[in-house]
């Protein structure tokens, strides 16, 4: 693993342990940091299998969606980057498998990328859309309201006449059920 | 959806309280042992010299294998669902149940015995012994698939085939205290057949429904 590697995936160590301790805004910082790593690699991982990669962000997404809902998984005396990249990887030979390719990734595949440039334009996706429609109304109106319309979850609260804890409840509910549909159950 | 909106609300999904892995299967265990049982009392019960037979080793080694079967293949079911863990040595655990069986066979054929050992592996019992273990075994294979879908098994058919060996080790343990053929040969050979039918059966399953 590059120097620059190894020291990036000890970071995200320590961001995923404060995020543990309850601190959200590294998680946030998490998140956003491993989206371009996770990108660069759907990216060469879709090339390498001779597949078109403008699906790659709907695998990136579906990537972060399974690394949020498992990540209760992961072992807080163990490092991220192991954890994250099994995931990934999992994530990537499965989409590679719908798409009718059995393909092998390798692990040390994902260790040595080194995230591309801060892209210009924000990278958007459609299948997350596409499934939000089918989600149960209560669960679509909050993460629309959350994620679409960037509206917090106390004023989501007040504005789909619901409780904060109800919010959270439809919202963790929305989020699997679209883990769910993007993986194909 | 733009990746950065995405992120944002995975952020404000805030609530990090999650069952352990490890409970949600022994939870799902507990709520279907009672089926298991029921079947085992309904339908074939203890056998009436078990007071008499727990003098017999070949008898007692039959509860360590299955219990071994079970406790190892719980042992290794759990880091299978944890992504990125090594299973490293803990794999060998699975040839504890193995290792037992194979002396208890040594010691089954260098003993002086008034049947034959051909006779002592066909036994007498051996189809309700087939059927027997995956009936009790099933509700449990079923149950505890459920609980391991709480953790994420980035390789879910080895997941699901060793949740088909402990529900095969666990329902195992509760039949041996039926069955009356006491001999490893019986065991190596028609106990093996039923918990590699769960096996598989748990492969297949798992493949499906454990996937992250």
């Amino acid at each position: 693993m590059p120097g620059q590697v190894r020291e990036q995936v000890s970071e995200w160590t320590e961001l995923m342990q404060l995020a543990v301790a309850g601190d959200n805004a590294a998680y946030h910082r998490l998140l956003r940091a491993i989206a371009p790593v996770l990108r660069a690699t759907t990216q060469r991982g879709l090339a390498r299998a001779g597949q078109p990669t403008d699906s790659s962000e709907d695998i990136v997404q579906e990537i972060l969606l399974a690394v949020h809902l498992k990540r209760h998984t992961w072992d807080r005396t163990a490092p991220f980057g192991p954890w994250l990249f099994a995931i990934a990887r999992n994530k990537l030979i499965d989409a590679l498998r719908r798409r009718g390719r059995r393909v092998f990734v390798d692990i040390d595949e994902f260790a040595d990328v080194l995230p591309g440039e801060p892209e210009k334009e924000t990278a958007s996706a459609r299948e997350v859309d596409q499934h939000l429609a089918g989600l149960p109304e209560k669960q679509r109106d909050v993460v629309r309201s959350i994620a679409v319309d960037s509206v917090s979850i106390k004023e989501t609260a007040a504005r789909l006449a619901m409780s904060e804890g109800a919010v959270r409840v439809a919202l963790h509910r929305g989020l699997a059920s679209l883990a769910a549909k993007l993986k194909g159950n | 959806m733009k990746t950065d909106d995405l992120i944002r609300t995975l952020a404000a999904d805030s609530d990090w309280r999650s069952t352990a892995t490890g409970s949600a299967l022994l939870i799902a265990l507990v709520a279907a042992a009672p089926i298991s049982l029921a079947i085992f009392l309904m339908a074939l019960g203890v056998r009436p010299d078990f007071t008499s037979a727990t003098h017999n080793p070949f008898f007692d080694l039959k509860f360590a294998v299955t219990l071994a079967l079970a406790i190892s293949a719980i042992l290794v079911v759990l880091p299978l669902s944890r992504p990125g863990t090594p299973l490293g040595a803990r794999a060998w655990l699975l040839l504890v149940p193995v290792a037992l069986l194979a002396v208890g066979i040594a010691f089954d054929l260098s003993m002086p015995q008034s049947t034959t050992w051909s006779a002592r592996m066909v036994g007498s019992n051996s189809r309700v012994c087939l059927s027997a273990i995956p009936a009790m075994a099933l509700p449990l294979l079923v149950a505890s698939l459920i609980g391991l879908r709480q953790g994420a098994a980035t390789r879910p058919a080895l997941s699901g085939a060793v949740a088909g060996l402990m529900s095969g080790g666990l329902a195992a343990t509760v039949y041996a205290a039926h069955c009356t053929d006491d001999s490893p040969l019986f065991v190596a050979t028609w106990y093996s057949i039923g918990i590699a039918g769960l096996t598989a059966v748990g492969a297949a399953a798992g493949s499906r429904v454990l996937r992250i």
